[in-house]
């Protein structure tokens, strides 16, 4: 069991890690997760004694990891691959540390063969692959039979067989009762390995719930609704419509709409009854990965900005925090792939590019540039551009 | 958590009814923090007994760690061909000489001038190269005691280099005593303290000047390659550990050449005196500044012991406070 309390860490200036507390059980995968420079590896180093945090303090089974009688028989470690001297071979290495925690040799052999490195032990590390690495450190980890096991992006370089490998052995050692903390940036790799969930952002902590809980809490099932082009009535009539009946509708960049909270048969039901006519009705579901990004959204210290290629058009931020108060569904850079704005549907084959909503934050507080937009050849007024209209 | 006497063999242990050992619903997440219910087991505890670690277990790692990696042979492989070599490059060139006053084993300080930067050089990549590729991480999550990790660094190198550098500067003493000792000189052309260097006629070298430059010499040697330890823990980068290094050996005595001919007379002569490379001369007889030496030998040595505990202790201090 690792426990945290209040941890923080420091580094000058910059915070890397904030009032952390959490728990982290025996018998289950516990996946730590958070976008790059969160402070996940920061926590991690935390836990083995390499950092010392500036305030508060984490334990393993009540003890500090320097307080621990041999640490490498109750915790083992993989942090990030290749932290080994190159020139040594694989045999060797984990030698060493055997003799440092008065570990027979034949275990060694024993977990060379446990991650598949027999035939490679006698090499020098230094020619291995990423992959290789990975195993080589998992070996290492896995060394003193320890109760607590500490992985850092663990699958990082592996093969789809390595990757399946790591995910059965994870749930293999939590079964057999141990402590199993397991970071990664990938919301993906994580449901399909973890059992719980802590999610930390800018060094802070955003969620600590089980997997099946974060799912059904943030995959929200909607449908995609479409009214026909060019007819604005219709879908003010629609968007009201269905805004009374109890839904959330939310405007898509190429001028779908996004209708949560209600079945799809009522939003049928309610548009024929409203006379407005359908050119689409399809149901979705926001992925686990959607959901995560939309949790950490205001958190991701490393963000790519859309070249917009104009300079002109004022493109409101989000709201720093966390993006979680209602809509905002794929802001800035989290666009899922096939939901890119597109021109196509419009057939302005040769329009320039128009996005008037990429970036931003869908409604909120965005102000549709006037007059600068390049009129569209046809006459379609494309999407609306009101920002009335998307409720 | 676990408690050893919960472990039973072979199955691992789910029991779902263990509800009150845990402090369940104490999360404190802003979004999302409910506790999770389920997922409680007994904690696992290992078949095989946990021992107590000691410096025993981290003087056999660091062994294993010296002997397996190709620095260590290259090293030391240099700074004996550098030894013996010049060592008997010296020995022809005074051998053929005759009638020289100088110490019979002299000769083999010049090898060991150059061959002690290879043992500074492996000093500081005992522990740099930890730092260097990473391996220091995995180290002290596999055992957090850093001071132990530091003795035991410190006496597996000392040991190596200290025997290393005894066989090759005994091998070149023998050379030197074979090839210079037996020349023919006159009793009276040396001082009054080295009178018994001459046996029968004869140049010879004393027990003494046998004990300097075989033990002494190897002890000098490996004291400075552990300073170079201490100076590659504190810095944690190879090549700036063994520019520092070079710069203790080789800036006193040409700062010290330099200013002698100037007004700083005092300290220019105070730079020689105690410069590290004196001192290995000194340990040969031939002490760089004529007339009575304010060190022996043995004081050289004890200079430089005190110098590289101070450093280990400031290396200890840093390491035990920094992250790593």
């Amino acid at each position: 069991m690792i426990e945290a309390h209040g941890l923080t860490k420091r580094y000058g200036a910059k915070t890397a890690v904030y009032n952390l507390s959490f728990q982290v059980r025996p018998g289950s995968v516990t996946g730590f997760l958070g976008p790059n420079g969160s402070g996940k590896s920061t926590t991690m180093r935390m836990i083995l004694g390499l950092d010392a945090p500036s305030a508060g303090q984490v334990t393993i089974g009540g003890r500090t990891f320097r307080q621990l009688p041999n640490a490498a028989r109750q915790v083992g470690a993989l942090l990030d691959a290749k932290s080994i001297h190159g020139g040594r071979n694989a045999r060797n290495h984990l030698l060493t540390l055997a003799q440092l925690a008065g570990i027979p040799s034949r275990r060694v052999d024993e977990v060379l063969g446990v991650v598949g490195l027999q035939d490679v032990g006698r090499k020098r590390s230094g020619g291995f692959s990423l992959g290789m690495g990975q195993r080589l450190g998992i070996a290492a980890a896995l060394l003193g039979d320890p109760h607590v096991l500490l992985f850092d992006e663990p699958v990082n370089g592996l093969d789809p067989e390595g990757i399946l490998w790591v995910r059965n052995l994870m749930k293999k050692l939590a079964a057999e009762g141990r402590t199993v903390f397991v970071s990664s940036h990938l919301m993906s790799e994580m449901a399909q390995t973890a059992d719980h969930l802590i999610v930390i952002g800018r060094g802070q902590l955003m969620a600590d719930t089980s997997v099946s809980e974060f799912i059904s809490q943030n995959s929200v099932d909607f449908a995609r609704v479409r009214t026909p082009e060019g007819d604005q009535q219709q879908r003010e009539k629609l968007v009201s419509t269905l805004g009374e009946a109890g839904a959330l509708v939310e405007s898509e960049e190429d001028g779908a709409l996004k209708v949560s909270r209600l079945p799809l048969p009522r939003i049928s039901d309610l548009a024929h009854a409203a006379d407005v006519r359908l050119w689409e009705l399809s149901p979705h579901q926001a992925s686990l990965e959607e959901a995560y990004m939309r949790l950490t959204q205001g958190a991701v210290d490393y963000r790519s900005t859309e070249d917009q290629r104009s300079g002109l058009q004022q493109v409101a931020q989000p709201a720093p925090g966390y993006a979680q108060q209602g809509g905002m569904p794929y802001g800035n850079g989290a666009l899922p792939p096939g939901q890119q704005p597109m021109g196509a549907p419009y057939g302005h084959a040769g329009a320039p590019p128009q996005q008037p909503y990429a970036g931003a934050s869908g409604w909120q507080g965005y102000y549709p540039p006037q007059g600068q937009q390049p009129a569209p050849p046809q006459t379609a007024p494309s999407a609306p551009t009101n920002p009335e209209d998307h409720r | 958590m676990s408690t050893p006497q919960q472990y039973q063999p072979g199955a691992p242990v789910q029991d779902s009814s263990q509800g009150p050992g845990f402090p369940v619903g104490q999360q404190s997440g802003p979004p999302g923090g409910a506790p999770a219910p389920g997922a409680q087991v007994a904690g696992y505890t290992s078949p095989i007994p946990v021992k107590k670690t000691h410096l025993g277990h981290s003087l056999l790692s660091e062994w294993t760690k010296i002997r397996t990696v190709r620095s260590t042979m290259w090293t030391l492989a240099v700074m004996f061909l550098l030894v013996v070599g010049i060592g008997l490059l010296t020995a022809m060139a005074l051998g053929s000489s005759d009638g020289g006053t100088t110490p019979v084993l002299a000769g083999g300080q010049f090898g060991l001038l150059l061959g002690q930067i290879c043992v500074i050089t492996l000093g500081v990549l005992v522990i740099s190269s930890e730092y260097g590729t990473g391996m220091i991480r995995t180290t002290l999550a596999a055992s957090s005691s850093r001071g132990r990790m530091l003795l035991a660094k410190s006496l597996v190198f000392f040991f190596v280099a200290f025997v290393t550098t005894t066989l090759a500067s005994t091998l070149t003493a023998m050379i030197q005593s074979s090839m210079v000792g037996g020349q023919q000189v006159d009793p009276a052309s040396l001082p009054e303290d080295r009178q018994d260097s001459v046996e029968n006629g004869k140049l010879i070298a004393t027990s003494d000047e046998w004990l300097d430059a075989t033990v002494g010499a190897g002890l000098y040697v490996a004291l400075i390659g552990l300073l170079a330890l201490a100076i590659g823990a504190m810095l944690r980068h190879s090549a700036g550990a063994i520019t520092t290094m070079l710069g203790v050996i080789l800036v006193p005595p040409i700062a010290g050449s330099i200013m002698l001919g100037t007004g700083l007379k005092d300290t220019a002569e105070a730079l020689l005196e105690y410069s590290p490379m004196n001192g290995l001369s000194t340990l040969f007889g031939t002490p760089m500044l004529p007339g009575d030496a304010a060190l022996s030998g043995t004081g050289h040595l004890g200079l430089l012991a005190g110098v590289t505990v101070a450093a280990l202790i400031g290396a200890y201090a840093m390491l035990t406070s920094r992250d790593v």
